[in-house]
Parts: structure tokens; sequence; C-alpha cells
């Protein structure tokens, strides 16, 4: 199992991402935003937390033009399978791999701490460890977390699953931190091999740091 | 010939910023504002004397770049 690790300039979390994904027994690659190709032997490729340039612009927007989001477009086109978190979410709507925006919080405060979230599909790799209802307990660190998308965009999500996780309380009724439409926390692709989420699983892998329940998230691509 | 851009949130978005604002207007007493938009003007200088030809980059640079369609409407001014 190889996993591909996006960093762009302002890129921050990939280095707690490799460590992640090397603890659940997967060997990693940090790749420079400059390559023009993804490694042949990719299972995942991970586009990680961050500010990639200084989300100057808008979060995103500038990181869709590095060099090798042509070749994770190309990619993720070919079916390979493609996890954006926080950061990488924002760039991959921005690259037009994933549907809607992500806005300014509601509360236009930067928001971190660890927030509770639904499990609304696990018909996916990624969330296929877990069963839908589930609640698990990650982090979130985002000032740009607001998702929106318009009516019509919402619909089809629903109609085709994509909807993969929302924000909820500890006992799974939803609560929304940061204004997002119906509190989505995360969704995929119609295709289901391009996964977007804010929340951090990679934060979420020692009981000892507050949860471990990234674990069960993170794994679910390793036995893919 | 320069072009503005002004990019703000559609119409029909939250704009989060521009409640803020209009709140904090109407706490210093400015009672008179009936709504607030937040966005951002990008001022660009372009080696162009084709006005058309100027509008239609700056339509693409807006469409590609300097705007999130999904969430934001833009509108471009040419000064000559």
């Amino acid at each position: 199992m190889k996993v591909i690790i996006l960093q762009f300039p302002g890129t921050n979390c990939e280095y707690d991402t490799k460590h992640a994904f090397e603890s659940l027994g997967a060997d990693t690659e940090i790749l420079w935003h400059k390559s023009e190709t993804v490694p042949n032997d990719t299972d995942l490729l991970v586009v990680a937390g961050g500010f990639s340039y200084g989300d100057y612009l808008r979060s995103g927007a500038i990181a869709k033009f590095s060099p090798v989001m042509r070749a994770v477009t190309k990619y993720a086109n070919n079916g390979g399978k493609v996890l954006g978190i926080c950061n990488g979410f924002q760039v991959l709507t921005e690259a037009g791999l994933l549907p809607g925006a992500l806005k300014r919080n509601e509360s236009l405060h930067f928001l971190s701490k660890h927030h509770h979230l639904k499990i609304i599909n696990n018909d996916n790799v990624f969330l296929e460890k877990l069963d839908n209802n589930d609640v698990v307990n990650v982090p979130i660190a985002h000032h740009d977390g607001n998702y929106y998308i318009d009516a019509d965009g919402l619909k089809e999500l629903y109609e085709n699953n994509q909807i993969i996780l929302k924000y909820c309380d500890k006992d799974g009724n939803e609560k929304n931190p940061n204004g997002s439409v119906d509190s989505i926390a995360g969704i995929c692709n119609k295709e289901r091999n391009v996964f977007g989420l804010m929340p951090h699983p990679e934060r979420a892998m020692e009981k000892l740091l507050g949860s471990d329940d990234g674990i069960k998230m993170l794994q679910g691509f390793l036995e893919a | 010939m320069k072009a503005i851009v002004n990019v703000s949130l559609k119409a029909g978005v939250l704009d989060s910023q521009g409640k803020a604002v209009h709140h904090a207007l109407e706490s210093i007493h400015f009672n008179n504002v009936s709504d607030v938009r937040v966005g951002k003007q990008i001022i660009l200088k372009l080696d162009e004397s084709d006005e058309t030809k100027a509008m239609s980059d700056v339509t693409k640079m807006c469409e590609e770049l300097l705007a999130n369609t999904v969430i934001e409407d833009y509108n471009i001014e040419l000064i000559k």
C-alpha cells in the first residue's frame, strides 16, 4: 500500500498524515507540488491540510494551478483514490474534483477543537470500516469550513449518496459548528474515488491525544 | 489599460462578514443601513489597448482564477 501525500508551499499537515498512515502499516511518500506526475504505484493520494499559498485569494485557489494538480486530476479521472483533508478538501473543490465550495465559517472565527461526526454513508472505501450513524470524535481546525452548494447540487448529493459525514453532538444529533449546508462535513464524488472532509482524521490516531477514531476511518483505504 | 475587478458573494449566499460589519455599524448608531456585502477588489494593469480583447481576457481570468463562480459573482470595469 503506497500513500502519496501532496505538499504545497504552506501545507502543514503532511507529516501528521505520513505518521498516521505509517502507523497503519502503509508506505508513504511526500510529493512536492512541482512534480508533474504521480508515481505509478500510488494506491492513495492525499491532499494534506494546511494553508497552501497562504490561502491567498481564496483557500485552495492558487494550489489548483500547481503542476502536480494536472497529474492528480488525471489520476482521479482514471479511478485513482484521492483524499482531501481540510485545505486538501478546499483544493479539490477549487479544482472541480468535488462539487461545492468552502466559505468563511459563519461565526467568522477560526475553529480548533474536537467535534463529533456522524457517518452518513459508508458505501465507499473510506468509511467502510464504520457503520452508518456511527459517531466519531475528530479534531477540526479551519477558518473556511462552511460548505456551500446550491439547492440543485445538494439534491444531487443526496440522490447519489455523496454526503458521507455530517457534524453532530456526541449522541449523533445534528450540530453545526461552521454554517455548512445541512451540517455537511465530508463528501465524495459520484464515482466514489475522490473524498473530501474538513475534519482531521490524521490527528485522531492516539487515545492519549483525545481520540483514536481516525484509525477506523483511514484504515478503510488500507484494506481496499 | 487598467481593469478593476470586483468579486463578492452571490446574492442568496450568506455573507457572514457583511452581517458582522452591519451589526458593527448599528452598534455605532448608523441605523440607516439596510444591508452590507463585503467583497474584494483586484486591480490589474494590462499591456493591452484593445478593449474587447482586454474584456475577454479578464473575463477568462475571473472564470478560471479570480472568482469562484460556485459562490461568487464578479464585475469588470476597464479604465483607459
